[in-house]
């Protein structure tokens, strides 16, 4: 028994220091962001620039950005970094941030496979994409989920002038997930769907999948930087993350950002200066 | 198949190479529910003898929940946890939301169930067998639980390792306690699935073999030091 217990003793110390020193106190942010940021490999080329030249630790959590935005709202991040224009300006009106900044901007893409039941290859119309789509009522995978492309495919709809809430059928499948997973989706049952091009240019399960439509200025996509509230949570590394928004935006993150390539390919354009 | 044999390839290499990015990942999924086996363990074990050897009102329905608990959804979990831990929930002021801390918390409620309801079946099984003669001696039902969990300890080994087994296995809780923070609160399941997402499935199914070998690599040890224990001390 008495040695029983000296090894438990020794695994809790071992465990509180391992504990203890693996919580080193260091500089850092926690960053609500987008899927496709994180997963188009732009957070992991841009970020160790910025630490590098700050020693500020950046911590991101990847969301879509209506979840982005309800963890901010909860205080749970200094800073968030998202693309729904229209959602980031109620969330600033509401109070809930500040110092909003345009970032960079890249495109959404209609993505299908080349098959195109629907036969919208090559129009350059999204609107009319969409029309053709729903009226041969070929499978066409939504987000679902309340993120920044899924709002701005909720747009488009609208904007073709089709109710998708009421018209709907099998046809249109909600996924409610990321945008990595609604393409794995999409992949799999060779189904239409609108991609942020970032994403699409780094995903990797393709198969039958191919830029169908791109190039409508109505498929232009922004991303916007801003500080959580500290009047609303006093917690919030204000100075930390006024510096990051303020590298995001500087000649220097600027060129950062415009520098990340996938295949030779920029992924994002800076645009923070207009 | 092609996937497969990838997967594969993958899996070799980044165990051979001991890829420094792959090797935190696994220390801090090990640590995470390594801690999280040690605190469930330390409830659940005593929980569930005393369970098993007292008599009270309700002692039926406190079963049953206890084994229900054992299938408690790892996402539901992860959400309670998140909620108390945010900000704006009650525990907020600690500032423990996405760290392994939380992680910990997170699964620790997870397999304490699973830890306290096998445990109580093993100890009750004793009890029955052993009851007459522990009363004979006069033991309090606190001595009785002691003494059945240290007769019963082979057993419980494979209780722990349930407890183990399910805390490594599952992702819902700590991808959304932990927000899967690239080299803060990145463990083995939230990089396989950020890998599935990012349509990587090779790479996010060579990440599951190595994450299968370590589960099978820790499984063994185990097996061994309690057949080592049974022959020596019987």
């Amino acid at each position: 028994m008495v040695v029983t217990r000296r090894v438990i003793l020794a695994f809790l110390l071992a465990a509180a220091a391992a504990w203890t020193s693996a919580h080193a106190q260091e500089k850092f942010i926690t960053v609500a962001s987008t899927t496709s940021t994180e997963q188009s490999g732009l957070f992991g080329f841009i970020l160790p620039i910025f630490e590098k030249s700050t020693g500020i630790k950046v911590r991101v959590v990847a969301l879509g950005t209506g979840q982005a935005l309800d963890m901010a709202r909860r205080g749970d991040a200094d800073v968030v970094f998202v693309h729904d224009p229209a959602a980031e300006r109620k969330f600033v009106a509401e109070g809930h941030g500040i110092g909003h900044r345009n970032v960079m901007y890249n495109d959404f893409v209609l993505i299908g496979p080349k098959s195109d039941p629907a036969k919208v290859a090559g129009g350059k119309d999204i609107t009319a994409a969409l029309k053709k789509i729903q009226a041969a009522q070929a499978p066409f995978v939504s987000r679902g989920d309340r993120s920044g492309t899924h709002a701005a495919e909720l747009r488009l709809w609208k904007e073709a002038g089709i109710d998708i809430a009421k018209q709907k059928g099998a046809w249109y499948r909600e996924t409610g997930s990321g945008m990595g997973p609604a393409l794995n989706t999409a992949s799999s049952m060779n189904a239409y769907l609108l991609s942020d091009r970032g994403t699409w240019l780094s995903f990797k399960n393709r198969g039958d999948l191919a830029i169908l439509v791109e190039g409508d200025q109505r498929l232009f996509n922004q991303y916007g930087v801003m500080l959580v509230n500290p009047a609303k949570h006093p917690h919030v590394k204000k100075d930390l993350g006024q510096k990051f928004m303020d590298w995001v935006v500087s000649p220097d993150g600027q060129r950062a950002i415009a520098q990340y390539t996938v295949g030779g390919q920029q992924l994002f354009f800076p645009n923070a200066g207009k | 198949m092609e996937t497969i044999a990838a997967a594969l390839r993958d899996a070799g290499r980044m165990m051979l190479a001991l890829d420094p990015a792959l090797v935190e990942i696994v220390l801090l999924s090990l640590r995470v529910s390594l801690t999280a086996v040690l605190v469930a363990t330390l409830v659940g074990l005593p929980l569930g003898a005393a369970i098993a050897v007292r008599r009270f009102p309700g002692r039926r329905a406190v079963v049953i929940v206890l084994n229900a608990l054992m299938g408690l959804p790892p996402v539901v979990v992860g959400l309670v946890v998140y909620l108390l831990l945010s900000r704006s929930g009650p525990l907020g002021e600690l500032g423990l939301l996405f760290t392994p801390g939380a992680m910990i918390i997170a699964q620790a409620i997870l397999i304490t169930p699973i830890i306290a309801a096998l445990a109580r079946q093993a100890v009750e099984d004793a009890w029955r067998e052993y009851q007459e003669q522990l009363r004979s001696l006069g033991a309090r039902p606190a001595q009785s639980a002691l003494t059945l969990l240290w007769d019963t300890k082979f057993s419980l080994v494979t209780t722990v390792l349930a407890g183990f087994g399910r805390a490594a296995a599952e992702v819902g809780a700590v991808m959304i306690v932990g927000g899967n923070i690239d080299g803060v609160t990145r463990v083995m399941t939230t990089a396989i699935a950020l890998e599935t997402s990012k349509g990587d499935l090779p790479l996010a199914l060579g990440l599951g073999v190595v994450l299968v070998t370590i589960v099978l690599a820790l499984n063994a040890a185990a097996y061994l030091v309690k057949e080592t224990a049974q022959r020596r001390y019987g």
